[in-house]
């Protein structure tokens, strides 16, 4: 639905140069929520905004629902945002008009008529739960209002892709969460597609099915959220768990254990520690719910080598368990190596194995 | 002077301050207008200045306004007024009236010296709109014009009205010294009756007069803006 191909943006200003986007290669695909992660000064306001080119890139593509945008005259790029909803951190809301005025602007943009207009967003307004409000002006909603407003406007001509900056970063977590769910129902209920830019990683958790990592200028990791968790090297994943321990100063064999949904009822440590009479350390855990499931993360340390553990290993992966042993021959793993850009976090996994083998 | 002779004078000056401040208004608000939006659109970060580039001859009309805008500010607007006389004939001629003499020859330097005065104030105005406002509108395929007109100067409306206010009371202000060219009104005739001829009586009334005028510009002015301010 949105794809850039090596989307560059360098910001020249008369003493300084700064590349805020370095050959980004993003694929969103339709019907999915994507979240892109990074730290401040990362790039993710500039990729959000080269999307719909309100910012220029200065080389690279942009095509959103099959057309290239960055080939477009300014006539047709205009019309072609009438398809592309965007929300925005401060909401950006006509202070002049009240709710019901603010949700027909981009209808009027459209040349829609006046009683379609009406019709329209009166419809939007329920959607988003504003009907009561149709007559209130911005300054008298609260920021969760306002934002349901941004919403409704953006949605006004029938979008097929939602581009949301940092759209909640104003919110408190309460209202943060009932937008995010107000975001996850649209996009089962409409269909949309959703490119949603945050600093929040609680926020990808809950409602991304697929997220990016951005930094200076450059994504360095991305995939659906649960081939993220799977892949041992993953920064997000480990931010989504932050375990927060290395295998470190314990004997043994130390083993990272993913498991999702029915799984986390299981007992396995205890079976596994009864049946196999093997003691278990628990180095860390973390439950979490992801794209609307229960994810779980735990590190254990077993007793003795390797060789000594392959049938209690073995065990845990029948359970349909995700098993990453620390330290083990990478070609026996079942999911895939660190990637070549994630160095820092893949030589940190070779350091472990080499205190561990 | 006494009150039966002073009423019809009254009558007749205020009409006449009136009639010279109206069409002045209405006149600066048509080129005013334009040229303070004109001013931000074009200057650097503005919506022209990003769509045809810096090096485009938007930069020379940014350029070209604001000399123009200083240059009007700058005259102290007597010297103005006599220095206008023959564009004021030239520019009545295209009335049909050959003149730089009368009421309505005075709305000719009036408007030359309020234009610059308001578009000033226009072009703070429209740039105190949160930019914010404008992306938001371009990201829903709004064109140039269309961002203009609905959100910078929807936006701006209530500070272009007090805007609007403080050049009425200006003109107000420059529409006494209309005597020099013939042109009457309240200020005239203060000046005339009031302090030449030493007549305490027309000399007050004529400045409470004007006193009540812009008081009155001032609450309308006031009234309206803040009816308009949804902030
Ligand atoms: N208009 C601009 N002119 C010059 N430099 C810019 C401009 N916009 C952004 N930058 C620079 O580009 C880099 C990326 O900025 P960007 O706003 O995309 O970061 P971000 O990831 O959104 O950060 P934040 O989380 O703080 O919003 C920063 O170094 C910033 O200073
Ligand atoms: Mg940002």
């Amino acid at each position: 639905m949105i794809r850039t191909t090596a989307l560059t943006k360098v910001f020249r200003s008369r003493d300084r140069e700064v590349t805020a986007l370095d050959h980004v290669d993003l694929h969103v695909a339709e019907g999915e929520i994507f979240g892109v992660l990074g730290r401040s000064g990362a790039g993710k306001s500039t990729l959000i905004r080269t999307v719909n080119l309100l910012e220029r890139p200065t080389s690279g593509t942009v095509e959103v629902a099959g057309r290239e945008l960055t080939a477009l005259s300014a006539g047709r790029l205009r019309a072609e945002r009438r398809r592309i909803g965007m929300i925005f951190q401060h909401f950006n809301l006509l202070s002049s008009r009240d709710v019901a005025g603010n949700v027909a602007v981009p209808l009027e943009i459209a040349g829609v008529g006046r009683a379609e207009r009406t019709r329209k967003v009166g419809e939007l307004l329920d959607l988003v739960g504003l009907s009561a409000h149709a007559k209130a002006y911005p300054a008298q909603l609260s920021g969760g209002q306002k934002q349901r407003v941004g919403i409704a406007r953006a949605l006004a001509n029938d979008p097929r892709v939602l581009l949301c900056d940092e759209a909640t970063s104003a919110l408190d977590p309460e209202t943060t969460r009932s937008i995010l769910d107000l975001l996850r129902d649209l996009r089962s209920s409409l269909g949309l597609t959703i490119l949603l830019i945050t600093h929040e990683m609680d926020v990808v958790k809950t409602v991304c099915d697929s997220a990016a990592l951005m930094e200076a200028g450059r994504v360095v990791e991305s995939g659906s959220l649960t081939d993220l968790l799977t892949r041992p090297d993953s920064r997000l994943a480990r931010d989504m768990f932050p375990l927060g321990l290395s295998a470190d100063g314990t004997g043994g064999t130390v083993v990272d254990i993913t498991f999702r949904g029915a799984e986390t009822a299981q007992p396995f440590v205890s079976t596994l520690a009864r049946t196999y009479n093997v003691d278990v350390n628990i180095l860390g855990a973390a439950v979490e719910t992801v794209a609307g499931r229960q994810v779980g993360r735990m590190r254990i340390a077993l007793d003795g080598t390797f060789e000594q553990n392959v049938v209690p290993i073995g065990y845990l992966r029948e359970q349909g368990l995700q098993v990453d042993v620390l330290g083990q021959d990478t070609a026996a793993r079942p999911f895939p190596g660190p990637t070549a850009s994630d160095s820092d976090s893949a030589s940190a996994v070779s350091a472990t194995a080499g205190k561990d083998a | 002077m006494p009150w039966d002779e002073l009423r019809p004078l009254l009558w007749t000056a205020t009409q006449e301050t009136f009639s010279m401040v109206g069409w002045t208004m209405l006149f600066t608000v048509a080129v005013g207008l334009p040229i303070g939006v004109l001013l931000v659109l074009t200057d650097k970060g503005g919506l022209l200045n990003a769509r045809f580039g810096a090096a485009s001859p938007v930069t020379a009309l940014n350029r070209v306004l604001g000399l123009v805008v200083n240059v009007g500010r700058s005259f102290p607007f007597l010297i103005l007024l006599v220095a206008l006389i023959p564009f004021t004939r030239w520019v009545m001629g295209l009335f049909g009236q050959a003149t730089a003499i009368g009421t309505d020859a005075m709305v000719v330097p009036l408007t030359v010296a309020a234009i610059p005065f308001f578009a000033r104030l226009v072009e703070t105005s429209v740039r105190e709109v949160d930019r914010g406002l404008v992306e938001a509108a371009q990201a829903m395929g709004a064109s140039v014009p269309t961002v203009v007109r609905k959100v910078l100067v929807r936006e701006a409306l209530p500070s272009l009205v007090a805007g609007l206010t403080t050049t009425t009371i200006a003109v107000i202000g420059y529409s006494a010294m209309a005597g020099v060219i013939g042109a009457g009104g309240l200020g005239d005739l203060a000046i005339r009756y009031g302090y030449k001829n030493f007549d305490d009586r027309t000399m007050t009334v004529t400045v409470v007069l004007l006193i009540v005028i812009v008081q009155a510009v001032q609450f309308t002015g006031g009234f309206v803006s803040r009816r308009l301010n949804h902030r």
